[in-house]
Formats: structure tokens, C-alpha cells, sequence
């Protein structure tokens, strides 16, 4: 018994000196990018699992584009053909990690449009930076997302000038306390809460109650909308994921909180208002992005949507990805050559790009520099122009 | 003779060897990409969480439904050593250590827990270890210096293929062995009868702890490797959905059969990504599958089948046949 699992031993370890032989050779760097005359573009979002919502709005978003290129792009006098690839990431990080290998390797693309979530683009980026394939994300708010590398860029504004906003939005209102209540298990909740408290704690207002819970299943905030009922503020501000604000803001009117709620920006969808019914009255978010914009870029952007798509209006999610699509177009056409690299370099170096949110301009760190809007939802749940803000 | 066990020894082994060689060599050629390599490695991790969730669930007949707590310990715990401990010092040996330490983490967890709820039998322990993953959840996005809820960035991406298959292997071998052990047969022993285990002399809350213990610290392993792939771990990802995961693949492979375990983890690891051409359609198509799988052959794909290297005979467990030759006819001693 002992000189067989002895031999077995062996034969094992044989195996791991072979492995171990072999894994000096890596893959080798993949061109990627025009394919003759075809210039492929991925798109991830999530179409199915929990976040699928935004993920149709974002498929829409870029479908857009998509009509109004209709399949050709013409890029320094030659015509070529332009095709978008979609790709469900399930909003899962591990279903984001083969979609990009998937995307980057295989479909051979030379940009990719999303990831909408943090942690999705966390655990997509050092794939797309070690293979160096160019990534625009949408909704991408955390700012550790674009220091992962030189090829990450993102579309929308980070996750403190969120929380910026709304505190300057707050303050500017004359609302001297507030009560924040937030998903500790999340990552674009904390860090609009950290970035919330400390802008609003500067400007000199004073947080009454920062309460807690865990997790986007559950589904009864009682015992923490209590509390912040108790310390009476003058305005609350729920950080939250749209899944779950809908029952936040219902809960909060029926336990008294009849004081105005601010949002972040994944309260840009009227399923917010579907779910919380009359409630969503007086509930204000920051975005980027508002459908009653006047100018020439916003309007057209939404009369193509809404008709495109039967009546639906656009949110953050369609706009960001739309905003992420033009911003790869606008790079392949004053990249110096049709490659991931030059698609990168020109992405550095755009400048007032003519947006639906405006003109904006890519900062050294891969953000972009654009202002916000503060939205104000009425009690048919359809949200209104209020004010917009810039960053100070 | 001697030479055909040799072979026997070694040829398990060499599969595994030559699936990597053929992997690589494909990748060189160009007809496997980085995309079919990422997806065997997670392939290749799910087979260690299930086969260790074989041990507690198919082996020792415990029904663990927080495999996942063990495998973000296990992931945590290698990724503080990589990353945080051993910033600077890019050694195969740091990496190493990272997975032991993950490991056990994983163990030392899967100790706390197992001493007060291995008394416990069926449903209640199941809802034990369904409160334990989600309390390891709960507790991870509390500690700040790991990144809370948000999670750890930039864990150096160490594990490749390789490094997979090798401890997968390893897994597996050190599980074939024990399972035909004596600690196996208490094991299975416990599974098929508490009571009558017990009346045999077999001190069954120390041999459950044991298997407990053991697949925690396999299951650590993987987590550690998981963190060195995917190289982004938050607290969310080890959720009761991924727990869920694990014993979908441990029941549609074929609990109590490490082959089971293997062609369960494999086959519903690749197929959501052989079915993306059905596009929308994907996931719904890869449910029916499953309905379909447990509907005809309810005892898992592999149930009750183990590939000839993943079995011993009782035979080759003895340099010296104990029956056989010096026996003639029947009850007749030599």
C-alpha cells in the first residue's frame, strides 16, 4: 500500500514539474481592432440577473447609435463597416471576466462600451489593461475604476461628485440637517455616503441619523426609517440601488418622513416611480443627464430614442451608454491608426464633444469632465428639470 | 505486473498534464484563446468547491449549504497575505503561503462553526451553515482595512491554468485516498446510518468535524485561487446565490461520486457560455437543461459511477492478497 501511493505521489509530482515548466509561455498580445473593412464594438451590460432594467436601457441606448450610423462609419475618407457585439455579464464580476476575455480575444474588438457597474468594470479592467484593449464604462462611478490602467476611461462622473452634488444641492436649498440611510453591502452606496458626509459636513450642515442595512434583498426598512423619522431632519438622502428605492421611498412616506428625499443617480428610472406610486412625490435625484435638456444634442438624441422605442424616455443608463458609444466614435475618428492603442490615445485626448449632458472633455485621470442635473420627480412619478450643478 | 500498476499510478496524473499541454499548445496555435482559458479556470476551481462540498454532502451525508463562506475566508485570507503582507515580493512562494493561509482561514472558521452545530442533523444544520455564509458576508464588508463592502483591488493575478489544475488534481487524489480510507469509511459510515455508525464504535461527531474541516480548507484553497484570477474580491460575490451554484453542480453531477463532482462542475461551468449565442434566450435554456438533467437522471449524471482511477479496489489496498490463493474451496484454510 505504501509503494503505491508512494509511485502515485510521484506521478503527481511529475505532473506539476511539467506544469510548472510550462507556465513561462503566456499568450501572446492580440492586435485586435479593424478586421478589413469591419470595426467591432463590444457592448456589456447586464441583460438578464437582477440589474437587467438597466442593462435594456443601455442595449437601447447604443441601438440608437447604431441607427444612426447604419452600419457604416466613415473614418478619414474610407468607409467601414461598424458592428456593435452584445454581451450579458449577468451583473455577476466572474460573468464579466469571460465576456471581456470573450470579447477581447475572440470577437477581436477594438473597444468596449460598459461595464455599468463598478465591480463589473473592477474585475473586467485589469483584463482589457493587461491585453490593452480600450474600455469606455457607463455607469462606472467608483474612482478606483479608471486607476486600474491607461486603457480604462469612463463616461459618467465619479461617485464624490455625486455625493458632492447632492450635498451642495441640499445645502444650497436651506436644508441644515439630514438623515442619510444606506447599503453597507454596496459599493456605489458607501461611497456616495463617505463623499455625502464629508462635502456636506464642510459646507456646514449636520448629518441627524446615518442608518444601515445589508444587502439589496432586503426589502423592509422599518426598523431604520424609524430612526431617522425619530431625529426629525429636514431631509433625507437614500443612496441606494434603483431595485431598492422604490420601497425605501413608500416606507419612508408611511413612516413619516414626509420631508424631501434625495436620491443618487440610480433613481433615474420611472420603475422608481412604478413601485413607490404617489409616494415618489418631492423625491429629488442628482444626474447626469435630464431628458428636458434644451440643448440641440439632448433633443435630438431623445425625439431618435423615443421614437425608436415606442414612447419610452431615455434615463442616465441609455444616455451614458449612448454618451460611451459616441465617445469611442469620436476617438476612432481622430485615432491616428485603426487600433486599440490609437483608439486609447484618442480618447485621452477628447474635447468638447458636443453630448446629450453637454460639452465634455476627458481629464488627465480618464474622468470626464461634465456637470449634473438635480431632477425632481412629481406625484404621476414623472421627473422634472430642477437645477444644474458644477463641479467647484 | 508491477509495470501496469506503475502506469496505473502515474496515468491519472498524466491526463491532467496533457490537458494542459494540449490547452497550451492549442492557445499557441491559436484555435483556444485567452477566453477558453479563463473559463476552464473557473472550470477548474468550481471542480475543487464541489468536490470538497462532495465530502460534507455526498460523503459524510451533512447537508452544507454555505460552501461559499469558506471560499471567500479562503479568498480573503490568501489575498491579505499576496497583497497586503507580501506587497512587494512577487514569489511563487508568497502565493503559495497565500493559499495555505487561506485554507486556513477557511479551516480554523469551519472549526469554530463546526464544534456547536455538528451536534445538530439535517435542516438545522443546513440552516447553521446557511447563517455562517452569510454572517462571513456580513462580517467581511465590516473590515475597513480589506476594503469593506467595496471589496479589494488589485490582488496580483497569480493563479493561471496551471497552478488550477495542479491543485485540482491534488484535490481530487487526496480525496479519492481518504474517502478509501478508514476516516472515508466512518465517513460514509455516518452517511448511511447515524445511529448505527455510532453503535459501532465510531465517534461521529469527530469524524463530521474532520470532513467539515477538511473541505473548508480545500475549499479556502480554491478561494484563494479565485482571488487570484478574477484579482477583485468583494464581500457580495461570495453570496448564498454562488453557495447555490456549488450544489447545483455537486446534485446534477451526481453526489458521492468525485466523478460526479468533476463533470457536474465542468459541464455548468462551460455550458451558460456555449449557450451565449442563444443570446436572451441563454439562461432560460440552460435552466430547462438543468429540469431536464434532474427530471431523467435524478441521481446526478455521475451518480453512483466513479471513473476507474477515481475508485480503489479493496484489493490494491493489500501488498498481500488476504483471499485468493492460499484459500482452496470453500471455508478450506492453507
Amino acid at each position: 500500500m505504501k509503494k503505491s501511493s508512494i509511485k502515485r505521489f510521484l506521478g503527481l509530482f511529475l505532473a506539476l514539474a511539467m506544469i510548472l515548466g510550462m507556465t513561462a509561455c503566456g499568450g501572446k498580445k492580440e492586435a485586435g481592432g479593424v478586421d478589413d473593412d469591419t470595426i467591432k464594438i463590444g457592448v456589456v451590460c447586464p441583460i438578464s440577473g437582477n440589474s437587467a432594467i438597466a442593462g435594456k436601457y443601455i442595449t437601447h441606448g447604443v441601438e440608437v447609435v447604431e441607427e444612426e450610423l447604419g452600419g457604416k462609419i466613415e473614418i478619414g475618407g474610407k468607409e467601414y463597416n461598424i458592428e456593435f457585439i452584445y454581451m450579458d455579464n449577468e451583473a455577476s464580476e466572474e460573468k464579466t471576466t469571460n465576456v471581456f476575455q470573450k470579447l477581447i480575444e475572440e470577437e477581436k474588438v477594438i473597444a468596449i462600451v460598459g461595464p455599468d457597474m463598478s465591480k463589473c468594470a473592477l474585475a473586467g479592467g485589469p483584463i482589457a489593461q493587461k491585453a490593452g484593449c480600450p474600455v469606455v464604462a457607463t455607469f462606472a462611478t467608483n474612482t478606483a475604476v479608471t486607476e486600474v490602467g491607461d486603457y480604462i476611461f469612463r463616461a459618467c462622473f465619479i461617485d464624490p461628485f455625486q455625493g458632492k452634488m447632492a450635498a451642495q444641492y441640499i445645502w444650497e436649498s436651506g436644508y441644515k440637517t439630514t438623515a442619510v440611510m444606506f447599503n453597507n453591502a454596496d459599493a456605489y452606496a458607501t461611497g456616495l455616503t463617505d463623499a455625502f458626509v464629508e462635502a456636506y459636513e464642510g459646507l456646514g450642515g449636520q448629518v441627524v441619523a446615518k442608518e444601515e442595512y445589508s444587502g439589496s434583498d432586503v426589502k423592509d426598512y422599518n426598523v431604520q426609517l424609524t430612526k431617522l423619522a425619530s431625529s426629525s431632519p429636514e431631509c433625507v438622502f437614500f443612496p441606494n440601488l434603483l431595485g431598492e428605492l422604490g420601497l425605501q421611498i413608500q416606507q419612508a412616506r408611511a413612516a413619516g418622513l414626509t420631508c424631501p428625499i434625495v436620491c443618487g443617480d440610480s433613481a433615474d428610472t420611472p420603475e422608481v416611480g412604478e413601485v413607490a406610486g404617489a409616494a415618489v412625490e418631492n423625491v429629488a435625484y442628482v444626474s447626469a443627464f435630464s431628458a428636458e435638456a434644451t440643448t440641440d444634442a439632448a433633443k435630438s438624441f431623445v425625439e431618435k430614442y423615443t421614437a425608436k422605442f415606442d414612447g419610452e424616455t431615455p434615463n442616465s443608463n441609455a444616455e451614458l451608454a449612448y454618451e460611451a458609444t459616441q465617445m469611442v466614435l469620436y476617438a476612432l475618428q481622430n485615432a491616428d491608426e485603426l487600433t486599440r492603442e490609437g483608439v486609447r490615445d484618442a480618447l485621452k485626448e477628447i474635447k468638447d464633444l458636443e453630448l446629450p449632458s453637454g460639452k465634455m472633455s476627458m481629464a488627465e485621470d480618464r474622468n470626464p469632465i461634465k456637470g449634473g442635473v438635480v431632477m425632481q420627480y412629481d406625484a404621476d412619478g414623472v421627473s422634472h428639470y430642477v437645477s444644474s450643478i458644477n463641479p467647484n | 505486473m508491477k509495470g501496469k500498476k506503475w502506469i496505473k499510478a502515474v496515468y491519472p496524473a498524466a491526463v491532467v498534464a496533457l490537458i494542459y499541454l494540449l490547452v497550451t499548445a492549442l492557445r499557441g496555435v491559436g484555435i483556444m484563446n485567452g477566453y477558453y482559458n479563463q473559463v476552464l479556470m473557473f472550470a477548474g476551481i468550481n471542480i475543487m468547491m464541489t468536490a470538497s462540498l462532495n465530502l460534507v454532502n455526498g460523503f459524510t451525508g451533512q447537508f452544507c449549504i454555505g460552501h461559499a463562506g469558506f471560499m471567500s475566508l479562503g479568498a480573503y485570507g490568501a489575498a491579505v497575505v499576496t497583497s497586503m503582507l507580501f506587497k512587494n515580493t512577487d514569489s511563487v512562494f508568497v502565493f503559495l503561503l497565500g493559499l495555505v493561509a487561506g485554507g486556513f482561514a477557511a479551516m480554523i472558521a469551519g472549526m469554530l462553526i463546526g464544534l456547536p452545530s455538528l451536534k445538530l442533523k439535517g435542516d438545522y444544520l443546513a440552516i447553521v451553515t446557511l447563517a455562517f455564509g452569510e454572517i462571513v458576508r456580513a462580517l467581511l464588508r465590516l473590515v475597513k482595512p480589506i476594503g469593506g463592502a467595496r471589496g479589494m483591488i488589485g490582488i496580483p493575478g497569480y493563479a493561471n491554468l496551471g497552478w488550477i489544475l495542479f491543485f485540482m488534481a491534488l484535490t481530487l487524489f487526496l480525496l479519492r485516498n481518504l474517502i478509501h480510507s478508514p476516516f472515508g469509511r466512518a465517513f460514509i459510515a455516518i452517511r448511511d446510518n447515524e445511529v448505527a455508525a455510532d453503535a459501532m464504535g465510531i465517534n461521529t461527531t469527530k469524524y463530521k468535524m474532520t470532513s467539515f474541516c477538511i473541505a473548508a480548507f480545500i475549499a479556502g484553497v480554491a478561494g484563494g485561487l479565485y482571488a487570484h484570477v478574477i484579482s477583485f474580491i468583494q464581500p457580495d460575490n461570495f453570496s448564498f446565490t454562488k453557495s447555490a451554484d456549488f450544489l447545483v453542480y455537486l446534485y446534477a453531477g451526481g453526489s458521492g461520486s468525485l466523478t460526479g463532482s468533476v463533470v457536474g462542475a465542468t459541464l455548468l461551468t462551460i455550458l451558460p457560455e456555449f449557450l451565449r449565442f442563444l443570446a436572451d434566450w441563454r439562461l432560460a435554456v440552460y435552466a430547462v437543461i438543468l429540469v431536464l438533467v434532474m427530471l431523467y437522471r435524478s441521481e446526478g449524471l455521475c451518480g453512483g459511477l466513479e471513473l476507474p482511477f477515481m475508485r480503489i479496489r479493496r484489493q490494491e489496498l493489500y501488498e498481500e492478497p488476504l483471499f485468493g490463493k492460499k484459500t482452496k474451496g470453500k471455508g478450506e484454510q492453507a
